[in-house]
């Protein structure tokens, strides 16, 4: 048995609808124990008071978007080497969401900006790639939109998200030698020393274990309504004939 | 190859090729700046690298569109596509008729419109630099573009909501260039990233451009 069969639409469907339901009561039970956990039984930072805590929403919002870029450019190459329409359609379900948990890391990042640096937005450069994230996506939704043949936007789609990634990460190392920011360095790499307080630290995996397992959840439920749309479309089609 | 930058370049500069419009273009865009910020020169000159950038991403933008459309209503593109050439040469071709149509004209303008904008002698060469430098990327990234954009139907706002993202770092190198040159910083660094973002997407989209061009032919 190999991880291609599920190339397979039926088999696909079958599977994910299987898998659907835990991975969905799996995101709520973490999302909700880690949020209430963040929210009511951390203590305030001492120099940030309870602004802090919007870290359990911005900090696992901002990583789903990016990753869910990521998760589109690997789908991408599997349609353009592999053909497998469901790598096709996954992609595709996967945009509104990461543009959606784009603007949700900007809002959240606003709102802690205003109160801690004194301003909604600031072209740090963080917040510029982000922006940067969100043009991409924006970009990548409309051509989907505007392309009438679904094999035919699959590909150019895909090809878009290849080439984008690349200017992307280009963009991404052009606005640090642009602007320098007011973000912290990194504060979850595995290099213990630079970690946030392991207060916080907690409850942000498991809020971040949650936006992942929620982002799984809404992609699997996403690219099922593709196939199922694309079936209808093709029974449509025959019963004109 | 060559027969093919002929015969685009004879058809850019013959009647309705559009190649005095986006020169025009970017001509009016730099000149009306100063009527939206106002006309103190020393503010002008500040913001003047930026509104040059502007206005040639802009001028990129308005004439890539043309670069396949036409080319792809009368059929002259399936003939390319047949011809021994490969595609990529084709695009090749294509996207520096567009740069010396467009890019380059933009660079001859640009001391002209420094004076405008109240520059110093010595500073608009880093600007030209800038330009110079910049633009050829300008030209091969919305080739790519239009290349994407070749068989959808009104696809010109499509194209630069496409295409305007991936200018982002050729903007931000090109500009920081003519900014550090004027602020009389050192600019070699920035001069290498943008020569290094101009070479890499010429090293890459025309494959990526053939590839979707091929796909649109289907």
């Amino acid at each position: 048995m190999s991880f291609w069969e599920y190339a397979n639409p039926v088999k696909f469907l079958k599977l994910s609808g299987i898998v659907l339901p835990y991975f969905g009561t799996l995101a709520a039970i973490t999302i909700i124990v880690g949020l209430c956990w963040g929210f009511f039984f951390t203590p305030d930072d001492y120099k940030q008071g309870a602004t802090v805590k919007i870290l359990y929403v911005h900090v696992p919002s901002s990583f789903v978007a990016i990753n869910a870029w990521f998760m589109m450019l690997i789908a991408s190459i599997i349609w353009l080497v592999r053909r497998h329409h469901v790598s096709a359609l996954a992609a595709k379900a996967a945009a509104p969401i990461g543009i959606a948990m784009t603007i949700i890391g900007l809002v959240t990042g606003a709102l802690w900006g205003q109160p801690m640096w004194g301003t909604w937005w600031e072209w740090d450069p963080k917040l510029t790639s982000f922006l940067i994230l969100f043009l991409f996506y924006l970009g990548y939704i409309v051509l989907w939109a505007a392309v009438e043949d679904p094999d035919t936007a699959a590909d150019l789609t895909s090809m878009l998200c290849v080439v984008g990634s690349v200017f992307a990460v280009l963009s991404r190392y052009a606005t640090v030698f642009w602007n320098q920011g007011l973000h912290q360095d990194a504060s979850l790499s595995i290099d213990k020393e630079e970690h946030v307080a392991d207060v916080f630290y907690y409850p942000l995996i498991v809020v971040m274990t949650g936006f992942v397992l929620f982002f799984i959840t809404l992609v699997l439920l996403n690219t099922r309504s593709e196939i199922m749309k694309r079936r209808a479309a093709a029974i449509m089609a025959r019963g004109k004939i | 190859m060559i027969a093919l930058i002929f015969r685009d370049l004879r058809i850019a500069i013959r009647a309705g090729g559009g190649f005095g419009l986006s020169l025009a273009f970017f001509f009016i865009i730099v000149v009306f700046f100063p009527f939206a910020i106002g006309p103190n020169l020393d503010l002008l000159s500040k913001v003047a690298p930026g509104t040059l950038w502007v206005g040639a991403l802009l001028a990129c933008l308005l004439s890539v569109e043309r670069i396949f459309t036409l080319d792809f209503e009368d059929g002259t593109l399936d003939l390319l596509v047949t011809s021994p050439l490969p595609l990529e040469g084709v695009i090749l071709s294509k996207a520096f008729v567009h740069w010396l149509t467009t890019g380059l004209p933009l660079v001859f303008l640009t001391p002209l419109l420094g004076v405008l904008l109240g520059f110093q002698n010595s500073s608009v060469i880093f600007l030209i630099i800038s330009l110079l430098l910049g633009t050829p990327a300008l030209s091969i990234i919305g080739t790519f573009g239009a290349a994407i954009t070749a068989g959808i139907k009104r696809g010109g706002l499509l194209l630069s909501i496409l295409v305007l993202p991936l200018y982002v770092p050729t903007l931000i190198f090109g500009a920081e260039v003519a900014r550090r040159g004027i602020e009389g910083f050192e600019t070699q660094t920035s001069i290498l990233l943008l020569l290094g973002v101009t070479l890499l997407s010429w090293a890459i989209l025309p494959f990526a451009a053939a590839s979707v061009l091929r796909i649109n032919l289907r």
